[in-house]
């Protein structure tokens, strides 16, 4: 026992499951029973029809490509910011986290006016002949957006952490700067890389405001699986909303355990080191 | 901190680094402003003279008004008993107040619309009694208590955490009941960082999209909060108007950035001791 001494466990601890029990767990409950009470049949017609898994297909890939971005991009925001001090480095690391702070809908509906075929970065695009709003590749842009800050700071502590020498060490003992890079740095930041990527997709995933003004939202094209959670609540169509909502949940409850694990193993490998 | 050298490896991927933050989050930002100011300040100004915008100003208040208090009273709760106590499955409940990040903010809504909708478990009964909770007010409060539940907690209990248990217990040894420890010991310590986890929280609050749109009903004038209307008046044609509104929301966001990073910037002494 950590204290005996301190009181207010006993109430303090009520009211924190009483508050998660009301507002998060029977909430969450009811999705799970009226999923389960739906049958098999009806939950899979409305679940895996060929539009659903259409949208599935998109939101899973878009959010695969946006975080694959967000890794590469992230690691060099959080080494920058890590390793160099220049004028504006404390505005920058704050700029960083916009994406956390912005409301959905504005970063929606800036990102759309930005890459339409009008906008800075639209015209850009069309100049190379590619077209970003209305398409499979706006949802990514947005899902980008929205996924930066994760693979940042999950990075940027770990980087600063880092004794500058063991990296002095590696190069006198004649590393390159890349082999320092790859063998020394690298297996270090790993396991944060790991997590920041697999929270940035968790959230492409179920990512709704920013994607749904870029993305067009043709069926079978640039639908994501949120928004038909949507349009099934607009027709009504409360069962079907349930059996995807119960998809999407499942596969983020998969990640949630996923990334719990990585930070596990990323503390004890630091425990270890 | 050893030396730095600027060479040119560094000040390339210090451009690229910037480069890729002025292009996925500045420019956007700029959007948001540009496309607001786009007709004239008269133009600007005037969207708030618009009733309905004005409606959903006043209803997002409301609702930050009444989450975030809430969510401060979860939050500390929370926090003290994870923080200052040791007991079994511990890391369960840390790993339920984390669960609204990991839930799609479309089926935040979604899980309310299960319970109070008329489709819902209490529907019926809520109908006969006349109470109204979707597509009114209770219901945009619910969903976004759900979405915005952790940012307090989750602020808090690393700072408790760190801080250990010595000066509470001494404290209670010296006679203080537990109140008079939270106020005159405990407070003092976390002030800051309670305050940038309110900041984030209301932040939150008032930017919601997902959840709130769907249990809103996007009733005009009564049931749009700030980031519904955007998407009213965005689908409207209505870019102007869409981004004045926006740019409230991007200044709320920007000053809880900087607020954040002023306050993480509190010296040592102040903030952890």
């Amino acid at each position: 026992m950590k204290s005996n001494v301190i009181p207010g466990f006993g109430t303090t601890l009520g009211i924190t499951l009483l508050y998660i029990g009301l507002v998060v767990l029977i909430p969450l409950s009811a999705l799970v029973i009226r999923a389960a009470g739906m049958g098999w049949d009806a939950f899979i017609m409305a679940a895996f029809s060929p539009r659903v898994l259409a949208a599935y297909r998109l939101s899973f890939f878009s959010a695969l490509i946006a975080a694959t971005a967000n890794l590469f991009l992230g690691l060099l925001v959080a080494w920058v910011l890590a390793r160099y001090t220049f004028p504006g480095r404390r505005l920058v690391d704050a700029i960083v986290d916009l994406p956390f702070a912005l409301p959905t809908s504005v970063a929606g509906v800036a990102l759309t006016t930005l890459y339409a075929t009008h906008g800075t970065m639209g015209a850009l695009f069309g100049h190379l002949g590619i077209k970003v709003a209305y398409t499979p590749l706006g949802v990514i842009v947005a899902m980008a957006f929205i996924g930066l800050p994760f693979v940042v700071r999950t990075v940027q502590p770990v980087l600063q952490d880092i004794d500058a020498e063991v990296e002095d060490a590696a190069a006198s003992l004649g590393a390159t700067r890349f082999t320092t890079f790859r063998r020394v740095l690298l297996p270090i930041i790993l396991p944060a890389l790991i997590s920041g990527f697999a929270m940035a997709f968790a959230r492409g995933l179920g990512e709704y405001g920013s994607v749904i003004f870029i993305a067009g939202n043709f069926p079978g094209v640039s639908e994501i699986a949120p928004l038909l959670i949507v349009t099934r609540l607009e027709q009504f169509d409360t069962a079907g909303a349930t059996a995807i909502a119960a998809v999407i949940l499942a596969a983020a409850f998969i990640m949630l355990l996923t990334i719990n694990s990585l930070q596990k193993w990323h503390q004890r490998r630091f425990a270890a080191g | 901190m050893r030396k730095e050298r600027w060479t040119i490896g560094r000040i390339v991927l210090l451009a690229a680094a910037l480069l890729v933050l002025v292009v996925m989050l500045v420019l956007p930002l700029v959007v948001v402003f540009g496309e607001a100011l786009a007709k004239g300040i008269g133009a600007y100004f005037s969207t708030f003279g618009q009733r309905d915008t004005l409606a959903s100003v006043r209803l997002t208040f409301i609702i930050a008004l009444i989450t975030v208090p809430l969510n401060l009273v979860f939050g500390v709760a929370a926090a003290w008993c994870v923080a200052k106590f040791e007991f079994r499955l511990k890391g369960l409940l840390v790993s339920l107040i984390d669960i609204p990040f990991s839930v799609s903010p479309v089926i935040s809504g979604l899980v309310y619309v299960l319970m109070f909708g008329l489709q819902g478990w209490l529907g019926p009964w809520l109908q006969a009694h006349g109470i109204k909770i979707i597509f009114a007010l209770p219901g945009m409060v619910l969903a976004t208590i759900f979405v915005t539940m952790p940012f307090v907690a989750r602020e808090l209990i690393p700072l408790m955490e760190a801080q250990g248990t010595e000066e509470e217990e001494a404290a209670v040894v010296l006679g203080a009941n537990g109140w008079r420890t939270f106020w005159r010991v405990t407070l003092p310590n976390i002030r800051w960082g309670l305050l940038t986890g309110v900041l984030i929280c209301n932040a939150r609050a008032m930017g919601e999209f997902g959840a709130v749109s769907v249990v809103s009903g996007h009733i005009r004038g009564l049931t749009n909060t700030m980031p519904l209307q955007i998407e009213l008046l965005y689908d409207g044609y209505q870019a102007q108007a869409a981004f004045a509104v926006a740019s409230l929301l991007a200044l709320l966001a920007l000053v809880t950035l900087v607020a954040k990073a002023l306050l993480e910037a509190q010296p040592v002494g102040a903030r952890d001791a």
